[in-house]
């Protein structure tokens, strides 16, 4: 039972266990909800989906499913007219009933049965036929104020558009939208914990030897407590190509901000040359060379670039190549230095992936990283944070 | 385990529940399962508990999460170093452990002579392993203590509510054992519903002015934190305490202004800027 329904939203994308499915049987049994498809999308919803962001993929599948019963539903052969009149009462309202009863019960349902025994496929548009988007009485989704509804939603009319059609939660889907706060969860990902500070947790086992010790006087130790001690080094592409996404690279900078304490970060244009800067007004005056960089921070430093990688091909293979000037080495060196120098690392890029083979400097700069470049996406961010954690 | 049938939860009356909300409260009554409910803040997530709590006549054991809690808090903490302090002065009661133990809030629950309702709430701002800490006595209902080697059981599963603010991902392992439920913010329709609760003798037009203002103000693009619903509520609430007139509410060519007493609904001081400079903008505009 429902063996079906779990399949569907499976293929949909929907990550669904059997326990979860078997959860649901037993609501069923125990007569949780009134037998109406409404109630039944709200249980499985209850008991199938756990997360917000996929409530919108759940509706569409919801929504298919549905579907495809109602036209197998309304295809079946002979249908009895007590249920069509049924039907026709529960989905209109006094109005449209009276409007109806204007043709003639009788008349209507023949001309119904005449139509469906004569059609004999899908039809849109037209005026005879049982079909969408027509103004035939018989079908769904046109205009004829004495017609019969049969599947799929109307043409935006005053029925009532039911509950998983309404897509309310398009927005929510973890694809589309990044803000400060989602991009924190996603940077939360990347924590190593150490113990450091001051010293607030009381240590068991240490006390009571200490105290044994001691002959019995008691001697209390404390540990310090577990804090997020990784040092991550933000490398971020400012100025040109890169004025388009100023507000997403930002949201990344607060976040990253608020969640890393140790937090160095620099700015370069296009792509690393023999000196960076740290503060973006000062770019000229304040210098400051990448070689520091390489010296002064550990290896274990996850280091991350934030930059669409998109420049002519010569900045970045050749001497001189930079747009600022002056670089003696080209900038593909420098990156090698750096990725050798800092393993852990990832490009950020806000460009969207589909457009990064179009780019040549993008696939030059992707394979200097070994492949670790990512879309700005909440999807993208969580991929390389994790990747940052893990390991190479 | 009990014959009679179990209770169904329909809102209360200082609580308007949507359909959805009532029946997966139902839902988890029914089948004893924890139930998640997350949502914008301010839309009654734990509210809600306290409503299921008083509506059905069941105590109600809050555990109110913090972000150094850990999951053994929550069952019973071992009190060591009174003890040691006790062995030291030669306090004969150092003799029992269980003198030591304190009980946590699932503790309390469990032995409770009737069925209670858990609420626990904000699980996502403590660690991260710390929902995975909770599953198996999310499931089974009983945990075991090491101390005096007992099995503490549940006398009656009580009804769980866990709410969360969506600051972490929850582990899949604990998401498959809950119900789980969203509280979207409200339409206008039920927001109207809740204010008529919250404030019965509210004047027709001066709510009307108001709930106009608060959509208004929820739309203004680029605002961080948008007004929510227990907002709105303090808000009607200083507006009838202030004895504010429906008029100065409403301009009466409908243009954008900042209310009285706003800062209950905006509260951030970049929100509130964005907000006077568009009011500004819009001045002039026209």
């Amino acid at each position: 039972m429902l063996v079906d329904f779990f399949l569907h939203l499976r293929s949909a994308g929907l990550p669904v266990s059997i326990t979860e499915l078997l959860t649901l049987l037993e609501a069923l049994q125990k007569d949780t909800i009134a037998p109406a498809l409404g109630d039944f999308y709200f249980l499985a919803r209850t008991c199938l989906v756990k997360d917000e962001t996929r409530f919108d993929r759940y509706d569409r599948a919801f929504a298919h499913y549905v579907h495809g019963i109602e036209a197998r539903a309304a295809s079946a052969g002979a249908l009895p007219e007590e249920w069509f009149r049924e039907r026709l009462r529960r989905a209109l309202d006094p109005a449209e009933l009276a409007r109806l009863q204007a043709l003639g019960w009788e008349r209507l349902m023949e001309q119904l049965q005449q139509r469906l025994h004569e059609q004999d496929g899908a039809h849109h548009g037209g005026s005879k036929w049982i079909g969408s988007r027509g103004t035939s009485p018989f079908g769904h989704g046109g205009i004829h104020p004495q017609g019969v509804r049969i599947g799929g939603p109307s043409n935006g009319g005053r029925t009532a558009v039911r509950v998983w059609e309404a897509r309310r939660y398009r927005d929510y889907d973890d694809h589309v939208e990044l803000g400060t706060r989602n991009i924190q969860v996603a940077l939360r990902r990347l924590r190593r914990f150490a113990r450091a500070g001051t010293e607030l947790e009381l240590d068991l086992p240490d006390t009571i030897a200490a105290t044994a010790r001691n002959a019995g006087q008691l001697d209390l130790r404390l540990v310090p407590q577990r804090l997020n001690r990784i040092k991550v080094l933000l490398l971020l592409d400012v100025g040109g190509s890169m004025d388009a996404h100023v507000r997403g690279v930002e949201q990344l900078f607060s976040a990253a901000r608020a969640q890393f304490r140790n937090l160095q970060s620099y700015y370069f244009h296009n792509c690393v040359y023999d000196q960076v800067w740290s503060s973006n007004r000062r770019r000229h005056a304040e210098r400051c060379d990448t070689v520091d960089l390489l010296r002064r921070h550990r290896a274990d430093t996850r280091l991350v670039f934030v930059g669409d990688a998109t420049m002519s091909p010569y900045e970045i293979l050749q001497p001189w190549g930079a747009i600022e000037g002056g670089n003696e080495e080209p900038g593909a060196t420098w990156l090698q230095r750096l990725v050798h120098q800092f393993p852990r690392v990832a490009w950020i890029n806000p460009e969207p992936e589909g457009l990064w083979t179009y780019r040549p400097s993008v696939g030059i700069i992707r394979e200097l990283l070994g492949g670790r470049m990512y879309p700005l996406t909440l999807e993208g961010l969580t991929r390389s944070m994790r990747m940052l954690a893990r390991g190479p | 385990m009990s014959p009679t049938p179990a209770p169904r939860f329909a809102g209360t009356d200082t609580y308007v529940a949507s359909e959805d909300l009532r029946l997966a409260v139902n839902a988890a009554l029914v089948l004893q399962r924890p139930l998640l409910v997350k949502g914008e803040p301010g839309t009654g997530k734990t509210l809600l508990a306290e409503e299921v709590a008083r509506a059905l006549g069941m105590p109600l054991y809050a555990w109110h999460v913090k972000s150094t809690t850990k999951a053994q808090q929550g069952l019973y903490e071992y009190d060591a170093v009174s003890r040691l302090r006790d062995s030291q002065l030669g306090d004969p009661r150092v003799a029992d452990i269980g003198q030591y133990i304190v009980r946590g809030v699932l503790w309390q629950a469990f032995e409770s002579e009737v069925p209670a309702v858990l609420l626990i709430d904000e699980i996502d701002k403590a660690d991260v392993e710390f929902p995975n800490d909770l599953l198996r006595e999310l499931d089974r209902m009983e945990f075991s203590v090491y101390e005096t080697r007992q099995t503490i059981r549940a006398r009656h599963r009580p009804l769980v509510v866990i709410t969360s603010n969506n600051e972490k991902d929850l582990p899949d392992a604990f998401l498959r054992r809950c119900f789980f439920h969203y509280i979207r913010f409200p339409d206008a329709a039920t927001l109207q519903a809740i204010v008529d609760v919250h404030f019965p003798g509210l004047r027709a037009e001066l709510l009307r002015n108001a709930l106009d203002l608060f959509f208004a103000i929820r739309d203004l693009p680029g605002l961080k934190k948008r007004p929510s619903t227990s907002e709105l509520l303090d808000w009607l609430r200083l507006l009838v305490a202030e004895q504010i007139p429906a008029e100065a509410l409403h301009t009466h060519d409908a243009q954008l202004f900042v209310p009285p007493l706003h800062g209950a609904l905006v509260k951030n001081e970049q929100d509130l800027q964005l907000f006077e400079r568009l009011v500004d903008m819009n001045r002039r505009g026209r």
